[in-house]
């Protein structure tokens, strides 16, 4: 066997090594793809899947967005719908109360700047982009206070734009309910 | 040595000074913010430096080092004369012009919107200018790669191009085409507006226009440190390239899927609907491909570096590396933190996962640890490995290159670490100061000090690297030879046309990015409702 041919076998185990490789990368590649959609299909997790807009310059003149509309209110499903805005630099309502073990639809968007709402210690986490009304799906199974910062830069006071949430019992939540309006922890 | 030495040490001189100056603002950054730092009487002064730090880091520096390195490669990769010194030297000019136009507003106070410029937010005209300025001088050099290909080309009629002006040029299309998106954000929403001919913009429409530039940069970032890995490392550890055809084949998966994946950016974001976020979030577990690819065929390289020193056994090959050489350190540092920050970009693609730590602090960590760690740290080795052909002088520093590089590995692991782990807590992105006297707050104190420490060591560790490469101007002189790439095992006598050319494959990244860009872009544009007020910084 000369030194040539010995060097072509070599190139071919080279080859098919590589190709094992490859083959298992893109399997790899395809399972999480699959996970993916498994997940977002069957537990129907998934990021905000529509788009809704809104005019920021009216939101306080009309629509769901007004002031008196904002804030928790339990539905005749038992859902629970949160309405809030962001403006430099604070949330409206600043305390947000909502019951726990409840489905609860967190509705929100933005007065001035590009806004986030990040919920500490959960996976609630939307941004809220003037013009654009965000939805996000959210239950707490545990009772408490969070903390809510803003998470996106929004100029010079960004670092002062801490919201709260307040989890309480859900039939503490009902009752509350009772007297109509809107719910908040504003000033609790 | 090079014939174009000045033009390249020019871009890299600049490059070094300007990262220099965007490190030390960062490191700052680190501590003012952290437990033992007082906290910022003004807070405008934070977001001064942040918007310095991230125009400097992500549009100044890397294009510098890109722009230098290319035109090494393909001085001597191509083994001809570079045409267009004086163009090359025109788009360097504007470059300088465009930082200089750019920095002076963000020292004012004028343009504190950070380097992803968050419309309706609307800095000074002059700083938007002066970005575009960069990105024009920039489009010169891809000209430039693209035409001395092209003359390459004509003289070596159907032969294999060098894989490292392969990768070069395609990494120069990837740029240009990827620009595109931050340019249309600003030419046709920011700028009219910040000079006043206009005063409502589409947020949203923006958002999507900066993500289709905020993913693909990244990979325009790392088209250098991928060519290091590729055709530097091996030669100077002594081995070989396992295979030609699979890096040109890493490399035009880079070309082809890195650009129509940036709406994972946007995952929670309320202007795209679910169907294009899940084809961004597949499309991006997509782009792990050329990596696992070029993991595998990086090691497979240095092993056969190995057993050509001698080294034996399943693992055991791993002790006869060159463990003193430079080059061999960076590699390895670059690619354990290219490990974990594979690893959490993993998550961050994830259609279900990124909802936990997007606009964390964990994503701050996450691309700190892939650009500055595993990124930048193939950057410095490259300077190194390029300076005696610059400067004809040897580099004799070997023991402080090596403390260079472990610094910056140990820095970096000290800063990012504990920065995904409050991300993980919640900690939000991009703010001035945090209350730690909040009893809520107060558990990520520990971790934050931790990063502010880490920062004064990356700090250390990049002023050392400034200083080895001003030592290297003074250092005895050395004739250094031509500067040489790596060969692969079975070097190419031919290769086919798809390998070694690059229309197809461009055609194919803007086919990609028009279906998976289209309709968002379109949809936003043609419905009228959706601009809003401009809300001007820094208008007293």
């Amino acid at each position: 066997m000369s030194a040539e041919q010995a060097h072509d076998g070599s190139a071919e185990v080279a080859a098919r090594v590589e190709r094992r490789w490859a083959t298992i990368a893109v399997a790899i590649i395809v399972m999480m793809a699959l996970l993916a959609a498994f997940a977002g299909i069957h537990r129907a997790t998934m990021p905000q899947p529509r788009v809704e807009i809104i005019d920021p310059s009216r939101i306080h003149l009309s629509g769901e967005f007004v002031e008196s509309n904002l804030g928790s209110v339990l539905e005749a499903s038992g859902n629970v719908t949160v309405r809030a805005i962001g403006q430099q630099y604070s949330f409206t309502p600043a305390c947000i109360l909502v019951p726990a073990d409840t489905p609860i639809t967190l509705r929100a968007t933005s007065a001035d700047v590009v806004h986030g709402i990040l919920i500490q210690g959960t996976n609630v986490n939307t941004m809220l982009v003037p013009g654009y009304i965000s939805e996000q799906l959210m239950r707490f199974t545990k009772t408490g206070d969070y903390l809510m910062p803003c998470q996106e830069f929004c100029s010079f006071g960004h670092e002062g734009m801490w919201g709260k949430v307040k989890v309480i019992d859900k039939t503490d939540f009902a009752n509350r309910a009772k007297a109509g309006g809107r719910l908040s922890c504003v000033g609790q | 040595m090079l014939a174009n030495r000045k033009l390249i040490l020019a871009h890299f001189w600049l490059a070094f000074a300007v990262f220099g100056v965007a490190l030390t603002l960062g490191a700052w950054q680190m501590f003012i913010r952290s437990p033992i730092g007082t906290w910022l009487s003004d807070p405008e002064l934070y977001y001064r430096s942040l918007t310095a730090h991230g125009t400097v880091m992500g549009y100044v520096f890397p294009t510098l080092v890109a722009m230098g390195f290319g035109y090494a490669i393909a001085e001597s990769a191509l083994e001809q004369r570079l045409v267009g010194v004086r163009w090359a030297w025109t788009g360097f000019g504007l470059i300088v012009a465009g930082s200089i136009m750019a920095v002076i507003p963000i020292a004012l106070g004028r343009a504190s919107v950070l380097y992803t410029f968050y419309p309706p937010l609307i800095g000074n005209v002059f700083y938007y200018l002066g970005v575009v300025l960069v990105v024009v001088g920039s489009w010169i050099w891809v000209a430039l790669m693209s035409l001395n290909l092209r003359i390459w080309r004509k003289a070596h009629p159907g032969a294999p191009v060098p894989l490292a002006m392969f990768a070069n040029v395609a990494g120069s299309y990837l740029w240009a085409w990827t620009a595109v998106g931050a340019a249309l954000e600003l030419l046709l929403q920011i700028i009219p507006v910040a000079a006043g001919l206009k005063n409502t913009i589409d947020a949203g429409l923006a958002r999507i226009f900066f993500s289709w530039t905020l993913h693909a940069i990244v990979y325009f970032w790392l088209m250098p440190t991928y060519i290091a890995y590729y055709t530097i490392v091996p030669r100077a550890i002594g081995g070989r390239v396992y295979s030609d055809s699979m890096a040109r084949i890493s490399f035009i998966l880079f070309l082809v899927v890195a650009m129509p994946i940036g709406m994972h950016h946007t995952f929670a974001d309320p202007m795209v609907g679910a169907g294009f976020k899940f084809i961004h979030s597949t499309f991006t577990a997509l782009v792990a491909l050329p990596t696992l690819l070029t993991v595998f065929t990086i090691c497979a390289s240095v092993e056969i570096a190995a057993r050509l020193r001698g080294g034996r056994g399943m693992f055991g090959w791993i002790r006869a590396l060159p463990w003193d050489n430079p080059m061999m350190l960076a590699l390895a540092f670059s690619f354990v933190m290219l490990g974990f920050g594979g690893a959490g970009g993993l998550i961050n693609m994830s259609y279900q996962l990124d909802a936990s730590i997007h606009n964390t602090q964990w994503i701050t960590g996450h691309f700190h640890l892939i650009f500055g760690g595993a990124i930048v740290i193939m950057y410095f080795a490259i300077a190194y490995d390029l300076w005696p052909h610059l400067t004809g002088r040897e580099l004799i520093d070997v023991r402080l290159i090596r403390t260079q590089l472990w610094l910056w590995f140990i820095g970096m692991i000290v800063t990012t670490f504990p920065w995904h782990w409050v991300g993980i807590l919640g900690m939000p992105r991009r703010m001035a100061y945090f209350d730690f006297g909040d009893p809520a707050i107060a558990p990520q104190a520990l971790s934050v000090t931790f990063s502010a420490i880490g920062g004064f060591i990356l700090l250390t560790s990049g002023l050392m690297f400034i200083v080895i490469l001003a030592r290297g101007m003074r250092a005895p002189q050395v004739d250094a030879g031509p500067y040489r790439f790596a060969i692969a095992v079975h070097q190419p006598k031919t290769v086919p046309v798809a390998l070694n050319t690059h229309a197809l494959w461009v055609a194919l990244m803007i086919a990609l990015t028009l279906t998976n860009y289209g309709y968002p872009i379109l949809n936003l544009a043609l419905s009228s409702g959706t601009s809003v007020p401009a809300v001007y910084v820094g208008a007293q």
